[in-house]
């Protein structure tokens, strides 16, 4: 059997590495960079996902928000001017509501994590084992399963969501088609 | 000491990937092994481009270092470690210097999953298909800083292209790729797989590779997935992100020595990824040209002497080359030296003869052998094809290889289920 990979140090490390990267998304005055940052945060997320025996979202993770949409990111950021941008004022010095937003969020997760409901706790103790060999077959059990599937309503919707949404950039960005 | 002796013997038994088998040993090695044999790979890749592209056009190429030039890529390494690093005085020096390692190690990591064999792999994932789309989606990530942090006009437009490009063909790639794996769920539990080894077991288990599976199904697959991984590794006829005649050397105009190197070796271990990734999922992986219908002992022992011949066929044409090599004296080391090649090519054959290790080098020949011919396709279209304007790439991109790829998914799930959906017509119009 193999050694578990779900050890502490790897999930501090993590952890610790997206919100170093989290951070410099928000300080750094320069676009690519802050775009750099938030790439790193995003591969420490999609490592998470794999402590969580979860590889197929962590596939999925690397897939669409490193290699797709952050390049699509990037792609806009370059065609900014990066010398006006950094002139520019930065920050418009919110801070009283955004420390009021953070403090109700985290007292939120604090809440979530503590309660618990007909005596079981939301977050159980112990490490999850469940198929990590047949994890993509599960999901699509899950979704597609004639008898098991219960998300297939909601996972066509989303996609409808965002098929509207490209429909609707289109239409915004050409006038005539 | 023992203990540790034990743990490296225990792998043997076993009969997994030593990632399965969760030995760290046997996983290093085979990390080291991989990256060696790349690394190989890539210099004779660099001496065959050159040599073949000289000859599609009637030249000689390389033929002063060494015999027939084969010191060459040694040569060139040794310049370019020699190189002064420039970096420019206006570029941003943090994404400038970071942006190589991206590629590089882009380009490296898939190899974690790819099967030379059926334990022949560093490790088998759930989601191995998957996670070598992933990770090599990465590599443009390196190629757009590159360009932005050179901060200047030419790598600044090669990389917008380049992004532009990679990600237009990524699409159409992963629509082929999906078709494969629809295949792959063919069986009695009707269960498809994302892992490399799978697939191609599931190959040998429907015994037929996927690009005769459902004719001309699978082939098309095969075609759109062949044109897209030129264009996604930035090849001829689709290097636009570095034009020579239009914007100097592209991405990575301003950089030299080490670093230009780096992107060198990241764009040809990308060829052999995307190579391997085709071989895996249409042209069987590591199983030798038919398993079905050419069986039986004769023809497996036929089949496994096939490595060992091809390097002995090698040593032979060293040899006539030898000599046919000029007599002048002037020559004379290089005839030794080349000698010396064809007595080290046939050596390689004779050990790759003994039964004992052709058993074990045998899946491993075949697969190597068919991602050579992807190789030696990548140059042919790099010597036949003239280049494509931008317009004409996103075209095929969008309006061909896109609906084709749609076309071609919808009819490879109605072809695979149509015993299913047949029932189901019978049953609704049944009064």
């Amino acid at each position: 059997m193999n050694p578990p990979v779900a050890t502490p140090f790897f999930f501090y490390l993590l952890a610790a590495t997206m919100i170093i990267g989290g951070v410099l998304v928000i300080t750094r005055k320069n676009a690519v960079h802050s775009a750099m940052a938030l790439i790193t945060t995003l591969l420490a997320q999609a490592g998470l996902y794999l402590m969580l025996y979860a590889p197929f979202v962590a596939g999925v993770q690397i897939i669409l928000y490193a290699g797709g949409i952050m390049v699509l990111f990037l792609f806009v950021i370059m065609l900014i001017s990066i010398e006006r941008a950094e002139k520019e004022r930065q920050f418009n010095k919110q801070w009283l509501v955004g420390v009021i937003a953070a403090a109700a969020l985290g007292g939120l997760f604090i809440a979530v994590y503590t309660t618990t409901t007909r005596g079981k706790v939301l977050f159980p103790e112990g490490r999850m084992t469940y198929g990590e060999t047949q994890n993509t077959q599960a999901i699509a059990a899950l979704l597609f399963d004639r008898g098991a599937g219960q998300y297939m309503f909601a996972f066509e919707i989303a996609s409808l969501l965002l098929l509207v949404a490209i429909i609707g950039a289109v239409v915004m960005a050409k006038k005539r088609i | 000491m023992h203990a540790f002796l034990q743990y490296i013997q225990s792998y043997l038994d076993s009969d997994k990937t030593p990632g399965g088998a969760g030995n760290i040993f046997w996983a290093t090695v085979y990390i080291l092994l991989v990256f060696a044999g790349l690394s190989v790979a890539v210099i004779a890749m660099n001496w065959l481009e050159r040599k073949i592209l000289a000859h599609m056009q009637v030249r000689l190429g390389p033929m002063r270092v060494g015999p027939h030039g084969l010191l060459q890529p040694i040569a060139d390494a040794i310049k370019l470690l020699l190189k002064e690093d420039i970096i420019p005085a206006e570029a941003d020096a943090v994404v400038f210097w970071v942006a190589p390692f991206i590629v590089v190690l882009a380009a490296f990591t898939v190899f974690v999953v790819v099967p030379f064999g059926p334990t022949h792999a560093i490790t088998d994932m759930n989601i191995g298909i998957l996670f070598m789309l992933g990770v090599s989606s990465l590599s443009v990530l390196g190629i757009v800083t590159a360009g932005w942090a050179s901060n200047s006009h030419y790598p600044l437009i090669g990389a917008l292209r380049s992004s532009a490009q990679m990600v237009s063909y990524e699409v159409a790639m992963g629509l082929a790729v999906v078709s494969v794996i629809l295949m792959t769920s063919l069986n009695e539990a009707s269960t498809g797989t994302l892992s490399m080894i799978g697939i191609v077991q599931a190959q040998q288990a429907q015994g037929e590779w996927f690009i005769f599976k459902f004719f001309p199904l699978g082939l098309v697959g095969f075609f759109i997935f062949a044109i897209a991984m030129v264009a996604e590794t930035n090849r001829a006829p689709f290097d636009l992100p570095e034009a020579e005649s239009e914007l100097t050397a592209g991405f990575h105009t301003e950089y030299s020595g080490f670093r230009w190197s780096l992107f060198f070796l990241a764009e040809y271990s990308a060829m052999i990824a995307v190579s391997s990734i085709a071989v895996t999922l249409w042209l069987g992986g590591w199983l030798r040209p038919f398993p079905n219908a050419l069986t039986g002992p004769t023809w497996d022992l036929v089949f496994s002497l096939f490595p060992g011949i091809t390097f002995l066929l090698l040593a032979v044409m060293c040899f006539y080359n030898t000599a046919r090599m000029p007599k002048h004296p002037l020559f004379r080391v290089q005839t030794i030296g080349l000698a010396g090649f064809g007595v080290v090519l046939g050596l390689i054959g004779l050990i790759l003869l003994i039964p004992a290790v052709r058993v074990r080098i045998t899946d491993i020949f075949w697969f190597a052998a068919k991602v050579a011919a992807f190789m030696y396709l990548y140059i042919w279209y790099r010597g036949t094809f003239p280049r494509y304007r931008f317009d004409q790439l996103m075209k095929v991109g969008w309006k061909v290889l896109l609906p084709t790829g749609l076309v071609l998914l919808i009819l490879t799930a109605i072809v695979g289920m149509r015993t299913e959906l047949w029932a189901e017509l019978q049953g609704a119009w049944r009064p």
